[in-house]
């Protein structure tokens, strides 16, 4: 092992060799008890809350009620009928849920799918292709990151409800969507608010493949389509992937959106806005709302665990490059 | 038992025909790319032959398969044209729209000039709010940022990293909705002498105190409380990212610094934090943007009541509650003054790092 000064402000040790035991003892430091319980106590602190509604959910009702979840250790009871009323409940004021799921699941697979390809051509644009101007619109979309969304909220719902005009003149009709159709709106408004952090994430990957690989595509004679389909996609899939979690995740998780442009339309609010409104109304039903959350987390947490690599790659390629 | 097919039917047909949009989208944005092109390549062919024809000196130094601008231009346009097209749409226009908006009248019909913004500025309710913001701002991106880079140096190459790890970073997959909904159960509150199922409340009258009801504690206190949900969230992104830094950071210069005798505190700050400083500052400057426009947690636990409001939430009650388009707009604006600074120093960076 040698000792290259590293680029590092050098400690201010005095200059006597010390034994190399020392190293051994720095070593153990790092890891002493007092560090290990500190983290079991972190540990700890982030999983009870989440433990105890999951704990709960599984109570009967009047358990729930009178006792705390930790008294399920000393007196077991279990039961699925929270699940199945706050599921298929018929009674409006038991959630329903397993419609609003069916909403949530409608809602995120195409809003999903719309940004990242859209994404995707745009990245390759604007990594391979060379034309003027290109790097003022990267810098652009870059920007427009963050740009909180609250700023476009007003207008884009007139744009749906009202159409667009200038000087009486209708630039655009309103869209007049009713009902299902709303789901169009909420597509919409997701896949515009994903692009600028797809196209910034896909092209960090999409900018570092191989030059050499491009320009030896393009000189035998493949055309950019070409090139996209047949070279970087596939290349590209783990970024995609990445991606396509992220966004996921923020659809499924996304209340701001659902609330403005699916409203109060019951056929095609996601579970978000559902629960959101059981807390707000049936704030102290704990059974309901126990429930009612574990089904909303239930779907992210696996695609989550299940897939933790590629989200924390992308998370890693988003945040610590910008 | 109660589960409608017929009612689920007209919703699935929806995401059917989402899907066909995007296939037909997708698929025809393709096959356009690809009928174009062949043209140019007719096009260039001709040209080449022309020129190799006419014994053209300068032809040879231009590579074969490079189109001339105007050709690339087109195809960057048609790449682009989507994402344009709907970043126009839906965050560009209406965010100038927005910044118009706000200096009209509740419903956008005559001009006020800065009125909506002296009403912000002159509200008690609203300086509440945008104390609150504050608060959350200063709080978040400095607590959950310490406790992350605390974490993941603690469970470095501990023996259950990867779990550990895991347990802290859970909380990134759950809604801000389902958050909130778990940690209104931790606070929960029942009145008189009644055993309480809130473990926070449990764990006050264990200790001999007096039970509370949290969330409707005096102003800046409740807004703690909410605080400690988006810490919990954000601490394992924070984990996440500072750990990944740190196990970059090249193995010799550990090797060497601990060789020089440094104890693990003078690691820490010597080593260890100069390190890390650039995923430091992305983690802080992450943070505080989702805090700034946190809405889902406020609304959720107390809907504003209680004093708890922040912009992002006062912004939609003006707006989409009150009918008030010019406040709502004036707020979304200040808002978005709020993040000018980290857009700005976020492009410098980029700058710089495109030109090395």
């Amino acid at each position: 092992m040698t000792t290259t000064t590293p680029p590092v402000a050098a400690p201010a040790s005095s200059g006597e060799e010390r034994p190399r035991t020392r190293v051994g003892r720095v070593r153990k430091r790092l890891n002493t008890p007092t560090a290990t319980i500190v983290a079991i106590v972190i540990a700890v602190i982030w999983t009870i809350p989440t433990f105890g509604l999951f704990v709960s959910s599984f109570r009967p009702a009047e358990e729930i009620r009178t006792t705390g979840w930790w008294t399920f250790f000393t007196n077991p009871q279990v039961t699925l009928q929270n699940y199945q009323d706050v599921l298929f409940g018929r009674s409006s004021s038991s959630g329903q849920l397993s419609s609003y799921f069916v909403n949530s699941l409608v809602i995120t697979i195409p809003s999903v799918l719309f940004p990242l390809a859209f994404a995707a051509l745009a990245a390759y644009a604007l990594a391979w292709i060379n034309f003027r101007g290109r790097d003022l619109i990267y810098i652009c979309i870059f920007a427009l990151q963050i740009v909180p969304l609250q700023m476009a909220l007003v207008p884009l719902l007139r744009f749906f409800s009202q159409g667009t005009t200038i000087g009486g003149v209708t630039i655009t009709p309103p869209w007049g969507l009713d009902s299902y159709e709303r789901y169009v709106q909420v597509w919409f408004a997701h896949t515009c608010f994903a692009l600028p952090l797809g196209v910034f994430l896909l092209h960090n990957f999409v900018s570092q493949l191989p030059k050499d690989l491009m320009e030896a595509a393009r000189v035998d004679g493949a055309s950019h389509p070409k090139i996209f389909r047949t070279i970087v996609l596939p290349l590209i899939a783990p970024a995609l992937a990445a991606f396509g979690i992220f966004q996921f995740l923020w659809v499924w998780n996304d209340l701001l959106v659902a609330l403005i442009f699916a409203g109060g339309e019951s056929r095609v609010a996601p579970l978000t806005v559902r629960l959101a409104e059981l807390a707000g109304t049936r704030g102290d039903q704990w059974q309901r709302l126990t429930s009612g959350a574990f089904v909303s987390i239930i779907v992210p947490l696996i695609v989550f665990l299940s897939l933790q690599r590629y989200f924390v790659r992308g998370l890693l390629a988003g945040s610590v490059k910008g | 038992m109660y589960f409608d097919f017929a009612e689920q039917y007209p919703k699935l047909l929806m995401l059917l025909y989402g899907l066909i949009a995007f296939v037909v989208i997708v698929g025809g944005m393709l096959l356009l790319l690809d009928a174009v092109p062949s043209w140019f390549a007719r096009r260039r062919e001709q040209r080449l032959i022309a020129a190799s024809a006419g014994g053209g000196a300068g032809g040879g130094s231009v590579p074969v398969g490079r189109p001339r601008r105007g050709g690339e231009g087109l195809f960057g346009l048609f790449f682009l044209l989507p994402a344009l097209l709907l970043l126009g749409i839906g965050l560009v226009i209406p965010a100038l729209r927005t910044t118009v908006l706000s200096f009209m009248d509740g419903r956008s019909e005559n001009w006020v000039g800065l009125e909506n913004y002296r009403w912000m500025f002159s509200q008690d309710e609203i300086i509440q709010v945008l104390t609150n913001t504050l608060i959350w701002v200063i709080l978040v991106p400095t607590v959950a940022t310490a406790i992350g880079l605390l974490y993941a140096i603690m469970v470095d190459k501990a023996r259950f990293e990867a779990l550990a790890k895991s347990l802290v970073f859970m909380p990134m997959a759950i809604s801000f909705v389902g958050a909130s909904i778990i940690w209104r159960f931790v606070y929960a509150y029942r009145g008189g002498e009644q055993e309480q199922y809130g473990l926070l409340n449990y764990l006050v009258t264990l200790f001999g105190f007096e039970p509370q009801r949290w969330l409707q504690l005096n102003a800046p206190l409740n807004t703690l409380l909410l605080i400690v949900v988006m810490i919990w969230i954000q601490a394992g992104f924070a984990m996440v990212v500072l750990s990944a830094a740190i196990k970059a950071i090249p193995a010799d210069i550990i090797e060497a610094a601990r060789l020089d005798g440094v104890n693990a505190w003078q690691m820490f700050w010597r080593v260890t934090m100069p390190s890390i400083r650039p995923a430091l500052i992305v983690v802080v400057v992450t943070i505080s943007i989702a805090t700034l426009k946190v809405f889902d947690i406020v609304r959720t636990m107390t809907n504003g009541n209680y004093d708890t409001g922040v912009i992002a939430n006062e912004m939609y009650n003006q707006a989409f509650r009150y009918g008030q388009n010019g406040y709502g707009s004036a707020l979304a604006v200040f808002l978005f003054v709020l993040v000018i600074p980290i857009v700005i120093y976020q492009i410098r960076n980029l700058r710089k790092q495109r030109e090395v």
